[in-house]
């Protein structure tokens, strides 16, 4: 079931929570709703389910307006970020709730229901906890309970917030590329809350980045992370450094250096902010012919993992600049704090400066 | 999981008490501790020996007949209707009023929270003293009251009127605190799988705040049946009729009557020591589902 959300608009007191979001969620895709906190995301995520009703504007389940439905009427499934699973209720009861509170008509009977959620039980790999109590298991395994008992209820859509939050990073990663399995599986439509954007580009089909009530881009991964609309689509996700820049006939001017700037990122004239990724710098001990390039001195080198971070400053002057080569051409250059180098952006980003609000 | 971490805190906290860096010389201990026993039998223990000697000084039989007079039973039984009403009526109240303000934000919340606090402030007599002021003869509603042949004041209705009053916030103010910890995550799961209103309170709300509940009513249980103040003003004293417990146990006393006197206050008294007992059994029964839930 697909999701269509028109010109929402929420305000707490003098906050405007949301203001203006439009969207869409094709059917059965597993869509993430990325921002930092306060951005919005999360009253969106509850607007969606029916737990807040917007100031104006309206969400639409398949072509059908549902703003004013009860929320008991939604069939959603909703993911709370402490799980919210009911402490006094064993595992198998929490899941069997949304089967158990429906009118004696509609109502599985007993043995179905058990059969129901021991099919969910197992669907999440847990049927061995069925008896336990939720304050008995651990944070994982609580998630993937409350996963359970939203799936039970057969819901047209999923929702969750920040459904990872408060796990630890390496259960966080198992979990999340479960969560992509499972919807593999099921092709429930879903959307999901997260500030993390590494969670967001691993295991959406679509992302949605939101600041500050607004939806700055809506793409698939590749298309946020490779071609950001905004300066702050640009910032949020990865590391980035950024420039002063003035662009003049499709060259992007950065001090006294200029680089030609590629076919989709034409500017009009003017002052603009330049950014270029770490990943997009190359480092050099000598001067290349007439490439064009910064001097700067190596402050730092951080070479722990697979990639050695570099902190360069520019000669004569204060700004910071950060780079990231492979071990292998790290250990080619043979680089030391405080040597002298040639920076060789890659790949250079421009934004008018106007626009941005960075 | 509670109970390795239990016995790893009690292992913990059992070297911490040994320990000579963090406690304080023998005779300083001793001295403390004496001080405190001396103070609790001089100002806890004694009188509550006191009530129970004076009541049986006169022998088992003069104990028995002085509570089977007919004048003592009626207290009794007015005091135990006075809560039978009163109870169950805060404990509705209490859970409602605790519901709306945890679970909720509405304007003039912070004035509904005075509002109930407002019996802890007023002193009982004046709480009394309004219900007279009302319902009395003289009162605002005085005259048509009796037109109907109705009597709150000097009668039973005042009587369990001032109990209510004097016991509305017992319960309200043991599950406000408990409710807003608790927060509204679960109500808000049960919604979206399509419980309703009473089924998300008599399968959620409910048995999560079922300790703090119960022991709410057994605070109100406790004011309830020993409220003298209040009660004392609105019931006229007739003797059989209006009488409280603790009302009853003033006039025998008045009367030189000690013995009967002590002997009616030694069931309030007994009455107390029940209530601490169920008190302690709920707080470690609170405590421990507390505990489980911490871990989350």
């Amino acid at each position: 079931m697909s999701i269509e959300i028109r010109n929402i608009k929420k305000n707490f007191g003098q906050f405007s929570a949301l203001n203006n979001v439009s969207l869409d969620v094709p059917s059965g895709e597993l869509v993430a709703l990325l921002g930092p906190s306060g951005c919005g995301k999360t009253t969106l995520l509850r607007i969606i389910a029916g737990l807040e009703a917007p100031d104006s504007g309206s969400i639409h389940f398949h072509g059908k307006d549902t703003t004013e439905r009860d929320v008991r009427e939604r069939q959603v499934g909703f993911v709370f970020q402490h799980y919210a699973l009911f402490r006094h209720m064993t595992v198998f009861e929490n899941v069997a709730f949304g089967l158990r509170v429906r009118p004696k008509e509609t109502r599985p009977s007993d043995t179905e229901i058990k059969r129901r959620v021991h099919e969910l039980l197992e669907l999440v790999q847990l049927d061995w906890l069925a008896d336990r109590y939720p304050p008995q298991l651990s944070g994982g395994q609580r998630q993937r309970i409350a996963l359970a008992r939203a799936l039970a209820v057969e819901p047209k859509v999923l929702l969750l917030d920040e459904p990872f939050g408060a796990l630890d990073a390496k259960v966080r990663k198992e979990l999340r590329r479960w969560l992509r399995r499972l919807h593999d599986e099921l092709h429930i439509t879903s959307v999901f809350v997260t500030h993390d954007q590494e969670e967001a580009l691993e295991v959406a089909d679509r992302i949605v980045v939101m600041n500050r009530g607004h939806v700055e881009q809506i793409g698939t991964p590749q298309e946020v992370y490779n071609n950001p609309a905004t300066p702050y689509v640009y910032n949020f996700l990865g590391n980035v450094n950024q420039f002063k820049s003035n662009v003049l006939e499709g060259q992007a001017q950065i001090g006294d250096i200029s680089i030609k700037l590629q076919a989709e990122n034409q500017q009009a004239d003017g002052a603009a902010l330049a950014y270029i990724r770490p990943h997009d710098i190359d480092v050099q001990k000598t001067k290349n012919g007439n490439t064009p390039a910064f001097e700067a001195k190596i402050n730092y080198i951080h070479a722990v993992g697979p990639l050695v971070r570099l902190e360069l400053q520019q000669l004569g002057k204060e700004d910071i600049i950060e780079a990231e080569l492979t071990q292998e051409r790290f250990r080619e250059l043979g680089l030391n704090t405080g040597e002298q180098v040639f920076i060789y952006p890659r790949n250079v980003r421009v934004f008018l400066d106007n626009a941005s609000q960075a | 999981m509670s109970g390795i971490s239990t016995t790893q805190f009690s292992k913990y906290s059992a070297k911490v008490a040994k320990s000579r860096a963090t406690s304080e010389p023998v005779w300083v201990r001793w001295a403390l501790i004496s001080t405190t026993l001396l103070f609790l039998s001089l100002f806890l223990f004694m009188p509550l020996a006191a009530v129970f000697t004076e009541a049986l000084r006169k022998g088992f039989d003069t104990y028995i007949s002085a509570l089977a007079d007919a004048d003592a039973l009626s207290s009794m039984k007015l005091t135990v209707i006075a809560a039978l009403i009163a109870v169950p009526l805060n404990l509705v109240f209490g859970v409602a009023a605790a519901w709306a303000i945890a679970k909720f934000e509405f304007k003039g919340k912070s004035i509904l929270i005075t509002l109930i606090d407002l019996p802890f402030a007023v002193s009982p007599v004046i709480a009394g003293l309004i219900y007279v002021l009302i319902f009395g003869l003289q009162g605002w509603f005085g005259q048509w009251l009796s037109d109907h042949d109705l009597k709150v004041i000097f009668a039973i209705p005042g009587i369990v009127l001032a109990t209510i009053f004097v016991t509305f916030p017992f319960v309200a103010r043991e599950l406000i605190p408990l409710m807003q910890a608790q927060g509204k995550d679960e109500e808000e799961a049960a919604l979206v799988l399509g419980a309703s209103g009473w089924q998300i309170l008599w399968r959620i709300t409910l048995p999560n705040i079922k300790w703090g509940l119960l022991y709410g009513v057994i605070l109100t249980n406790a004011r309830a049946m020993g409220e003298f103040g209040a009660v004392s003003v609105v019931s006229g004293h007739i003797r059989g009729l209006t009488n409280t417990m603790p009302l009853h146990v003033e006039i025998l006393y008045n009367e030189y009557n000690y013995a009967a006197a002590f002997a009616v206050a030694s069931v309030l008294a007994l009455l107390a020591l029940v209530t601490l007992v169920l008190k302690s059994i709920v707080e470690w029964h609170a405590a421990r589902s507390a505990r489980a839930t911490e871990q989350n």
